[in-house]
């Protein structure tokens, strides 16, 4: 299989640029016709410390990271030189070529920057190459750069020395950087860019195969991460309002809406903390505009109170949460999907709430613009549900998925024409909360509005939003904004959010949720490949929860591994507490090291689970079925 | 018609309006300063000439946060010390609108103190006013932000080792641009307040002196005062801001000593609302952003372009 796609890995310090520079190597890839995906590591820090990203390439589409990679790029930890004495940066210096090493493939390619590193601090280095066969080539790229640039250059250096000994066209570079740099700063980085490219051709002799395959796309392709179609999805389905407070990895979304809001008219509030932020979110919704807040795991427990009083209020109000590993400030820059039971139950009584998880990049744009619809059309907070591996990893999708129109629809509000016929109550207080309501949505007004006046509360409350303690009253309340649930689950149905993956008819079924989505596809195809009988379903839905679906998905096979990044099976948990049943159908394949699955690990967990085993020498855990 | 025709509308406006036609039950105790403000600002809104369906009312947690069960307009009754994060984004999304915001010390003071400081920092226009009788009272009597040190409660039972909140000092060192104190005991000047805390153009805080009979016989909420606006005692120029915060100390010391001074202590009527801020750096609409939900010729743009200049 990796004859025939690349993974390149380009590592550095943080601040190196490693995120720029892969960012423009996917691009330029996507515009020579190829499909990308990208996978991004980094530390909690802002300056040096071992950070990597992953590119991979093929000609069909790819859906998930490779199983390791097949072309490292090792530019060295810059910041790990930093001359103050008192300063102890321990090894990191090597850390760029000796972190990766493990997940280097057989045959693979190795770069680095002899400038800034020295294979001879590696022990056993020339072993491991030769019993890898890898082929290494030494360059002197701080040199390079020094020479006809600036030291930064380092990178530009590196693309072309991969771009040479992989045989990409450096046309694609050179636009690229010709679209975002300065000319001071274009012309010595196109130097250095051919300069090294054609100083690996005139110096090395290639003795490794592995060369990018020519591509096609059939139509335009554009490059986006998780983050970027999230705050995509808001803007086109009208939101115009964000507020909230920086924390990984909810500051993506929060700085592309901050970036365009102004753009398009709208406003965006970074505020004091979590709980305002949402505060602020409920407050623009309530006065009739669409809107949104958001954080990490640790922000959004401080939003638990905002979140009930709009369930309770009947505010809508679009939530995303970006899980990281936790628990509490946990593993900062790491995925996790350890924050599910945390959205759908946090905040007091009952949950009444709608909480969705997308599978993919493009699917995260849908999932935006339904958290919307179903907030506004139902009066009722949504949670998006993602994770730091969704929100940053970039892929190729064709430029017609969002080439849609906007939808500004406020959603279950009132105009005045209406509320001239609407019911009001005592003290002249229009009916906000009326027990009669269709699928359980009240329609509200919006301040301003002419004779529409009403009380919100988080306390309970009749008709009119007076606070009344009535015990008929509250029941009437509480079973009409549960109702709301089944019509969401019916309109959902209707959506078909769910994601098939494999043959309709199978003896086995893989199970899993959010960013896994694309692994768990990769791996149920190499599965029936390899033999097995397996199909897959990726579950957008959390609260509700698609019932139907699963109950039919469960039935027709005879047994189930959920793939989830937890530690404790939540996923598996929420299926078997909303289903009430197959519990001795159910087993988990679990991650939970702050790295995403790997589609090989899939594979090796399923063929273990199948036959009994134990997972084999891997960071990934197999819990067994046990039973209802 | 407008979608938000009770906006701007040019009639006399009654106070009466503002009670609601059946009123609930008020669950206040007898001799409740929250009385006082609720009578005071029914008295205000014919002045400042709004009416209920142009004005939202959003409150805290607590007896204060009662205060829309008994005031007739839009109300967000909200949740502890939350609500001026939600009255200044209602304003942001639709700047026509009248926006008071109000709660208890304890709310505003003590769980919500940090929005307090924000929110007069970004002096968003609307009118904040604190009901401080300084104790929880729905809670039933605890030691609050406004307490005097070694006030004794149930929960502080040895008394407060802690110093009371300086809740005008704070307002002015935080930005407010107009900060005022009254009390539930004289009407007349509470309701002038109220209206010139409206009418102002920027954040402005009401330190409102609300008497708790029950919980909190001996603050000096009861006691006769002086308005310092009126008195010969007090040379005084509330547009000063160094007078202002001297004036501000006094009261603040003096309150706890059996002498409560009120009235105006600061009035920056030049400082821009964060709303004209915003609109100058080109972050917040001109047009009120709610009417454009409602305007069938507004042209909402895509993502599409956007999305096609910067990702191909």
């Amino acid at each position: 299989m990796t004859d025939h796609e690349l993974m390149w890995r380009i590592a550095g310090g943080s601040g190196d640029g490693i995120a720029s520079t892969s960012q423009n190597f996917a691009k330029a890839l996507m515009r020579a016709g190829l499909h990308v995906f990208t996978h991004r590591h980094y530390p909690s820090r802002i300056r040096g410390g071992h950070t990597y990203t992953e590119v991979r390439a093929k000609t069909e589409p790819v859906r998930s990271r490779g199983d390791g990679f097949n072309c490292l790029l090792a530019l060295g930890d810059s910041f790990a030189r930093n001359p103050q004495e008192d300063a102890y940066y321990g090894d990191e210096e090597i850390k760029p070529l000796s972190e990766n090493l493990d997940e280097l493939n057989e045959g693979g390619i190795i770069v680095y920057d002899t400038g800034l590193l020295d294979s001879a601090d590696i022990p056993n280095f020339e072993e491991r190459v030769e019993e890898n066969d890898w082929h290494v080539y030494p360059l002197n790229l701080r040199e390079i750069a020094r020479d006809h640039g600036r030291e930064v250059m380092r990178n530009t250096a590196g693309v072309g020395a991969t771009a040479a000994l992989l045989g990409i066209d450096l046309e694609y570079f050179e636009e690229l950087m010709a679209e975002s740099m300065p000319e001071d700063i274009l012309e010595p980085n196109k130097e250095i860019l051919h300069y090294t490219h054609d100083k690996v051709i005139e110096e090395f002799e290639f003795t490794h195969d592995l060369r990018v395959p020519e591509g096609s796309h059939d139509e335009e392709q554009v490059l986006l991460s998780g983050s970027d179609t999230i705050a995509y999805g808001a803007i086109d389905e009208g939101c115009r309002f964000i507020a909230g407070y920086p924390m990984t990895p909810w500051t993506e979304v929060f700085t592309i809406m901050s970036q365009a809001l102004p753009e398009l008219g709208g406003v965006s509030e970074q505020v004091e903390d979590e709980i305002a932020a949402a505060a602020l979110a409920l407050g623009a919704s309530h006065a009739g505009v669409k809107a949104m807040s958001g954080s990490s795991g640790g922000g959004f427990a401080l939003m638990s109170e905002p979140l009930g009083l709009a369930e309770m209020s009947e505010t809508p109000v679009v939530l995303v949460e970006a899980m990281r590993a936790g628990p509490s400030t946990g593993l900062p820059t790491k995925p996790e999907q350890a924050d599910l039971e945390h959205v759908l139950y946090t905040s007091q009584g009952d949950s009444n709430r709608v909480v969705l998880a997308p599978g993919t990049v493009a699917e995260a744009y849908e999932q935006s613009r339904l958290a919307f619809q179903l907030a506004y059309g139902y009066n009722i907070p949504v949670v998006l549900l993602y994770d730091q591996k969704l929100g940053g990893e970039l892929m190729n999708v064709p430029a017609s998925h969002f080439d849609r129109e906007p939808n500004p629809d406020l959603g279950a509000v009132t105009t005045e024409e209406e509320l001239e016929e609407a019911p009001h109550g005592p003290g002249g207080k229009f009916h906000r909360y009326r027990y009669d309501a269709e699928d359980g949505v009240s329609p509200r007004s919006i301040p301003g509005q002419k004779g529409g006046h009403f009380l919100v509360t988080g306390n309970e409350h009749n008709q009119a939003g007076h606070i009344e303690e009535d015990p008929t009253n509250r029941v009437t309340q509480m079973e009409r904004r549960m109702s709301k649930l089944d019509g969401i689950r019916e309109f959902l149905d209707e959506q078909d959010t769910q994601t098939y993956m494999g043959p309709e008819e199978a003896d086995y079924g893989l199970i899993t949720f959010g960013s896994q989505q694309g692994t768990v596809a990769e791996a149920v195809d190499r599965l029936n490949g390899a033999g097995h009988s397996v199909k897959g379903i990726g579950v957008s839905d959390m609260m509700p929860y698609p019932e139907a679906e699963m109950t039919e998905f469960l039935e027709s096979v005879d047994e189930a591994l959920v793939v989830e990044m937890n530690a404790s099976g939540q996923f598996r948990g929420l299926t078997q507490k909303e289903l009430g049943r197959f519990g001795d159908k159910l087993s988990s394949l679990l991650k939970y090291n702050g790295e995403p699955f790997e589609p090989a690990e899939i594979v090796t967990g399923f063929e273990a689970s199948i036959e009994g085993q134990d997972v084999p020498d891997q960071q990934t855990t197999y819990v067994p079925a046990a039973g209802d | 018609m407008s979608a938000f025709s009770a906006i701007g509308e040019d009639r006399e406006i009654d106070r009466e309006e503002f009670t609601p036609t059946l009123e609930p039950q008020a669950t206040w105790c007898p001799g409740c300063g929250d009385f006082g403000v609720l009578k005071a600002l029914k008295q205000a809104m014919p002045e400042v000439g709004r009416n209920p369906d142009e004005v939202l009312l959003v409150t805290g947690i607590g007896c204060s946060g009662k205060l829309n069960s008994y005031f007739e307009s839009y109300g967000y009754h909200s949740i502890h010390g939350r609500s001026l994060p939600i009255a200044r984004a209602a304003k942001l999304a639709n700047p026509d609108l009248e926006v008071i915001a109000a709660g208890g010390d304890g709310d505003g003071y003590g769980i919500g103190g940090n929005h307090f400081m924000h929110t007069a920092r970004e002096n968003h226009d609307m009118t904040y006013i604190v009901f401080n009788n300084e104790i929880f009272g729905l809670t039933k009597g605890q030691t609050s932000p406004t307490s005097p040190k070694g006030h004794k409660s149930k929960t502080q039972p040895h008394g407060s080792a802690k110093d009371p909140i300086r809740p005008l000092s704070l307002a002015l060192t935080s930005g407010a641009s107009y900060v005022a104190r009254t009390a539930a005991v004289n009407p007349n000047q509470a309701k002038e307040i109220l209206v010139e805390a409206m009418q102002h153009d920027g954040f402005a805080h009401i330190d409102f002196l609300t008497q708790c009979p029950t919980w909190n016989k001996d603050a000096r909420q009861y006691v006769p005062y002086t308005d310092i606006n009126d008195s010969e005692d007090y040379d005084f120029d509330p547009t000063n801001r160094e007078d202002a915060q001297e004036m501000a100390s006094e009261a603040e010391r003096s309150l706890y000593e059996g002498e409560v001074l009120t009235g105006r202590f600061y009035v920056d009527s030049e400082r821009p609302s964060y709303q004209e801020e915003k609109q100058a750096i080109g972050e917040m609409p001109e047009q009120p952003l709610a009417e454009r939900y409602f305007d069938d010729d507004y042209e909402w743009e895509r993502s599409h372009d956007l999305l096609l200049d910067r990702h191909k």
